[in-house]
């Protein structure tokens, strides 16, 4: 089981954001996904998990093409499936410990004392211990980003999806959620895909990395072979050498 | 000359598609909340807070309008009675009044401006900023979890708001008759019960809960078919106030029409 978005294509009224991405993410790797930004990384993200419907062809997780899915057996994929947004969306009204006890709380049969203990847990791996009584106005930029991934982990999911967890972290919390995405792919075996601009990231986390480029998938490969790629497009990116591209277009 | 008509002609048709898309789109709102009802495990447990912060939190506006509405009742009847009219004639304009209109209406229009534009602000605000995807993800169903228990506590609240509004507007109404209108008491109240009916108690609740309904739907729909920024929420919350004032409007008529 796995992640695969057959020929997906979705615009947003005239303005074409994907047009036919093909992408299979294998059982237990972590995908990074790069790409300039507006390409429609997110999109993509979005319609893997069901909150954007492709405007043709099949998003499938878990075997099953989420676009068909009932709506309840739709909230069934999604209690596997985990989502970091890029900017947290946590929830302002309620507390931390209160943000990342809402996915456990979907889980039948789990009491109280096991959901206080998952917070802990969750809480303890992004290194924020303690800051269960915190609203989110009272954390950092940072702090709101581990929160969001506390509360993506917290249920144990079998995928993940990380929608730029770096972007705007300092090099170290940059390492720390670098080792947890590591560390829940080594350990728990978790399906992991990266949306990041972050190379350095993307080579540590990853092992294999995608470039969406225009529309479509423009590469699929190993860190090392995206080092290797002689692809214009591909190393302009990679390396930040716009002259690259203008070069690959003309 | 074909011209000149066919921009104004473009505009009244671009006006006309897009009220029925708007239309459409409320359709679509209403069937999703009418799914959502389903989900009891949701929103039942969220009722409670909402009715607290939709009717509790909302009586002192309502019973400060309501106090004053009875003062001026109270001395504007007396002036417009002077000589012609029994003055115990004070009492039965107050009580009717209150009870039948302006309890409901100034209660409904000072509440949407209070709980339809807090609604609206809320939701758009959690739209724009994907906490209503967030929800999505973690396995909720967002209009089960946000709009039903809302809308709930605006048709349960409304009328207890509107009910104490009736009395406190009457309570007023009858402090200002004695002290400043030389009228007792016995009078007052010999006035007050003069056409009253029990039924005017139902109309006055039945009104109010409709307007708990419209104030809610509008807050709910507006905010959450927000898209963009902070600027969308602004639009989202006047409309939602705009429009819910015009409907409760609408409805105070339709009822009179169809009750009276």
């Amino acid at each position: 089981m796995s992640i695969e978005l057959r020929d997906v294509h979705k615009a947003f009224g005239e303005r074409v954001i994907l047009e036919g991405v093909t992408l299979e993410v294998r059982e237990g790797e972590t995908m990074a996904v790069i790409g300039y930004s507006g390409v429609g990384k997110s999109v993509m993200l979005k319609t893997i998990v069901g909150l954007l419907e492709p405007d043709q062809g099949t998003a499938w997780v878990d075997g099953q093409d989420v676009g068909s899915l009932a709506r309840e057996q739709l909230y069934e994929l999604r209690r596997k499936v985990g989502y970091v947004f890029q900017f947290a969306a946590l929830f302002d009204s309620m507390t931390v410990a209160e943000n990342v006890a809402m996915g456990l709380r979907r889980i039948r049969g789990m009491g109280e004392q096991e959901i206080e203990a998952r917070i802990a847990e969750a809480l303890r791996l992004v290194e924020l211990e303690g800051f269960q009584d915190r609203y989110p106005s009272q954390v950092s930029g940072g702090q709101r980003k581990r929160v969001g991934l506390a509360r993506a982990i917290a249920t144990r999911p079998k995928y993940l999806l990380y929608d730029e967890p770096t972007t705007g972290l300092d090099p170290v919390t940059t390492a720390v959620i670098d080792r947890l995405v590591l560390k829940l792919e080594q350990e728990l075996g978790v399906t992991s895909i990266v949306i990041t601009h972050n190379m350095e990231s993307a080579y540590r986390v990853a092992r294999r990395i995608a470039m969406l480029y225009q529309g479509r998938i423009r590469f699929v490969g190993t860190p090392d072979e995206i080092k290797q790629t002689t692809d214009r497009v591909v190393r302009a990116f990679i390396e930040g050498r716009p002259e690259l591209a203008q070069e690959a277009a003309a | 000359m074909s011209q000149a008509w066919s921009a104004p002609l473009a505009a009244v048709g671009r006006t006309a598609l897009s009220t029925l898309a708007g239309f459409g789109r409320f359709g679509e709102f209403g069937a999703s909340v009418a799914r959502s009802f389903r989900d009891t495990s949701t929103w039942l447990r969220l009722v409670a807070l909402q009715m607290a912060r939709l009717g509790v939190e909302s009586l002192p506006i309502a019973l400060f309008i309501a106090a004053f509405t009875g003062i001026v009742l109270a001395l504007q009847a007396s002036y417009t009675f002077t000589g012609a009219v029994p003055l115990y004639f004070v009492g039965t304009l107050v009580g009717k009044t209150m009870i039948l209109e302006l309890g409901p209406v100034l209660t409904g229009l000072a509440l949407a401006g209070r709980v339809g534009a807090n609604i609206a602000a809320e939701l758009g605000t959690m739209k724009v900023t994907e906490q209503v995807d967030a929800l999505e993800t973690l396995a909720y169903d967002p209009v089960a979890y946000l709009v039903v228990p809302r809308l709930i506590a605006g048709v349960v609240m409304f009328p207890v708001v509107v009910a104490f509004a009736d009395a406190v507007g009457i309570v007023s109404g009858w402090i200002t008759a004695i002290n400043m209108l030389d009228m007792s008491t016995a009078e007052f109240v010999r006035g007050l019960r003069l056409f009253f009916l029990p039924f005017d108690v139902h109309y006055s609740l039945i009104k109010a809960a409709s307007f708990g309904l419209a104030v809610t739907a509008m807050g709910c729909y507006f905010g959450f078919t927000t898209a963009g920024g902070a600027e969308a929420v602004g639009r989202s919350t006047t409309r939602a106030v705009v429009v819910s004032s015009m409907l409760i409007l609408v409805l105070d008529a339709f009822w009179a029409a169809t009750l009276l």
